[in-house]
């Protein structure tokens, strides 16, 4: 009876400490904001009155794609503090809140919600992914919130509405320059395309390289795919070796493209590989671990280059660097740009109607860290791109490319 | 349309192409079916010994992968120690589950003993994903750092060889402990009839808890065969192997050890093959084509491919 008294006892601490990691756990799994506080900290007033002007923003701090999310709002917040040492904006200071939308649209949606409806921001700048984004877009057209995203490439997110603007380029642009620059810099015949079929942002780049290769002469001799729950490709790169590659195009984001490469190795495949921005990243330490030059050979579309001497790139750079104590990487410069630009539009607007806003974001002429960006009739900016090769374990500049060429 | 995979022509550079694209993809197939079979053994055993369907195992998986990756990263240690000492705490975590999960709802309905794997799963992969954060881990050591193999025109890696290699080892001795060992026989007469067991004077609950410590050790050397191939590591990584695992098992009939064996390599197989010989637009069938062959078995065979429906005398 001794025996079966104690084993009652250790039974009830064991479940008594269960509970408590229940309730630990069931507390701070919300969606926490984060603000920057201004000196008074009067969070009341909507965002046009009172001595604040609140922006909202919206980005993935956890998940697949945190590294961009962080570096997004590290760049923003960046943007957003250099400014309110200066004055602020219309003469108030800019209160900047941002919700971790965890890489799910679903999320970002219902953060958007908030800051509409609770926070009452003048304007929002996310989201950092394709597919929220467009999401996040449909909504802001129908409340006209001014919506500036720092990275979204897919076309349809500023096809939403008249008040949706980017910073960056298209996915359009990142494809087609990939098929120009197989047939016209690399000078090969046969390209392979490995894609992920769930993905808009992977899908886009595709159908877009697809075309410019047909229009160069160059040969699609496999276009294989996968969906996001995969982890083995091996299947799909035997199909491509195969088929006589030369090249092969992967245009999707950094932890499957570290997966495609590596198992690419394990089959054979021994031919450059080619991608859009999201490739950047790939080299972080918790991204390729210890094997740090498995993606040399890598060539890919970006937003600029680390190694590109333009001084307004460089100071940027250096106050990140201080800042963060960690290298920015493009997502970064993209953020401070789209903050800046929306910024800008607020100040030339002379107020915080939407209309305005948005009028003035429409004829914006833009300085910045990757470019001069003007907008075109679609709200997509007109810049210049950068083809970022990896070699030896780090990015470097190959060449630049104008979006129109 | 790809080149060299048209099986019309009949020159002899097709007919080796031909061959040699199968081989490569037959081995992709071997691959990834040894690391389903040693999976689906856990389930097989643990519904054998217990008719429990031990939703949780998935998650012994994964655990095992985070504890050799920290064993790697943190405490320096080379892989195949690393492995050891995880196969060891893997173990324990099984054992552990047994106890106090499992053990005091083995009289109760099935549909407790059910949702109580789940809840368990649900716990792991949560409890992780807080204590580990969500966001992949890269593993320290990738197939890239083992040479890759020609044989004429075939190219494999060694990791690939290597995988196949220890997993049919691995089974062989575990056919052999349960052919041979005295322990091992106990399981089989357990999975049999677990009451009758209790009067022939068996260990029961010593017998189940050694089931489970070795489908626990099992599925930690899949963990460690799956990370090298597949380096990266997130809370959810087991669940879609052991989803597979179990199909895999049902496959080739749930309770038994040479069924969960042939039902991982042949799922391995039908999912590469597949995938190999449709043309890519609808390569997203290749998914539902192994749920269509399970659907079809089951119909056919609802005891599995090796499994003996039995009819009770009256």
């Amino acid at each position: 009876m001794r025996k079966s008294k104690s084993k009652k006892v250790f039974t009830t601490v064991l479940l008594v400490s269960l509970a408590i990691i229940m309730l630990l756990t069931s507390c701070g799994t919300a969606a926490e904001p984060e603000t920057t506080d201004p000196e008074n900290g009067n969070t009341e007033a909507p965002g046009e009155t009172g001595d604040t002007i609140k922006i909202g923003g919206l980005a993935p701090l956890t998940g697949n794609v945190s590294i961009y999310g962080i570096a997004v709002n590290n760049g923003v917040q960046l943007a957003i503090e250099e400014v309110n040492e200066n004055g602020g904006v219309l003469g108030k200071q800019i209160e900047y809140i941002v919700y971790d939308e965890k890489g799910e649209t679903v999320e970002a949606t219902n953060a958007y919600n908030r800051l509409v409806n609770d926070d009452k921001v003048v304007a929002v700048i996310g989201d950092v992914t394709s597919e929220p984004s467009i999401a996040v877009a449909q909504r802001a057209a129908r409340d006209n919130m001014p919506l500036i995203t720092a990275s979204g490439t897919s076309a349809d997110i500023t096809k939403q509405g008249e008040n949706v603007f980017r910073a960056c380029f298209i996915d359009e642009v990142q494809g087609d320059l990939m098929g120009a620059f197989v047939a016209n810099n690399l000078e090969l015949k046969k390209a392979a395309i490995l894609y992920n079929v769930s993905d808009n942002y992977s899908q886009g780049l595709t159908d877009a390289f697809t075309a410019r290769c047909e229009e160069e002469g160059v040969e699609i001799v496999a276009s294989e795919n996968y969906s996001s729950t995969d982890t083995d490709f091996k299947t799909q790169l035997t199909k491509i070796k195969t088929a006589g590659a030369e090249v092969l195009y992967v245009p999707n984001y950094y932890n499957d493209n570290i997966m495609i490469v590596r198992q690419a190795k394990q089959v054979g495949l021994d031919v450059p590989y080619l991608g859009g921005d999201g490739w950047d990243g790939v080299l972080s330490e918790n991204v390729i671990g210890t094997e740090k030059n498995d993606a040399d050979g890598a060539y890919f579309t970006n937003h600029y280059a680390q190694d590109d001497p333009n001084e307004k790139l460089q100071s940027f750079l250096s106050a990140y660097r201080e800042a963060y104590d960690m290298e920015a990487v493009s997502f970064a410069a993209l953020g401070y740009d789209a903050a800046n630009m929306m910024i800008q539009a607020i100040e030339e607007a002379g107020n915080t109607d939407s209309d305005a806003i948005i009028d003035a974001m429409k004829n914006l002429e833009y300085e910045g860290v990757t470019g001069n960006i003007t907008f075109d009739d679609n709200n997509n900016p007109i810049k210049t791109v950068s083809i970022i090769l990896i070699k030896d374990g780090e990015y470097t500049l190959s060449t630049k490319m104008q979006s129109d060429e | 349309m790809v080149h060299g995979i048209c099986i019309f022509k009949d020159s002899s550079v097709e007919k080796r192409l031909f061959m040699t694209y199968f081989i490569l993809q037959f081995l992709n197939g071997l691959q990834i079916g040894s690391i389903y079979a040693l999976i689906a053994l856990g389930y097989t055993m643990v519904y054998g010994i217990i008719k429990l369907i031990n939703f949780a195992h998935g998650e012994i998986m994964m655990t095992a992968a985070y504890f050799i990756y920290f064993f790697m990263t943190l405490l320096d240690l080379p892989f195949i120690a690393a492995t050891i000492l995880a196969t060891i705490l893997s173990v324990i975590l099984g054992v552990l589950i047994e106890r106090i999960a499992y053990r005091r709802l083995r009289q109760a309905s099935r549909l407790s003993a059910l949702i109580t794997a789940i809840a368990v799963s649900l716990f792991l992969q949560t409890l992780y994903a807080i204590l580990f954060t969500p966001d992949p881990r890269a593993f320290p050591l990738t197939a890239s750092s083992f040479p890759v193999l020609h044989a004429g025109e075939i190219s494999i890696s060694a990791w690939t060889l290597i995988t196949i290699a220890v997993a049919v080892v691995v089974m062989i001795l575990l056919q052999l402990f349960v052919t041979r060992h005295k322990a091992g026989k106990a399981m089989l007469v357990v999975s049999e009839d677990l009451k009758g067991a209790y009067l022939m004077g068996i260990k029961v609950n010593r017998i189940v808890s050694m089931t489970f410590a070795i489908g626990s050790a099992l599925a930690a050397i899949a963990a460690a065969l799956y990370i090298v191939s597949y380096p990266q590591i997130t809370p959810y990584m087991g669940a879609l192997p052991g989803i597979k695992a179990f199909i895999a098992a049902v496959l080739g009939g749930i309770g038994l050890i040479p069924g969960a064996m042939l039902g991982g390599f042949l799922l391995g197989l039908v999912e590469t093959m597949t995938r190999a010989y449709i043309p890519s637009s609808v390569a997203q069938l290749s998914e539902g084509v192994v749920f269509v062959i399970l659907i079809l078995v089951l119909l056919l065979k609802p005891a599995g491919l090796l499994g003996k429906s039995e009819r009770e005398k009256v």
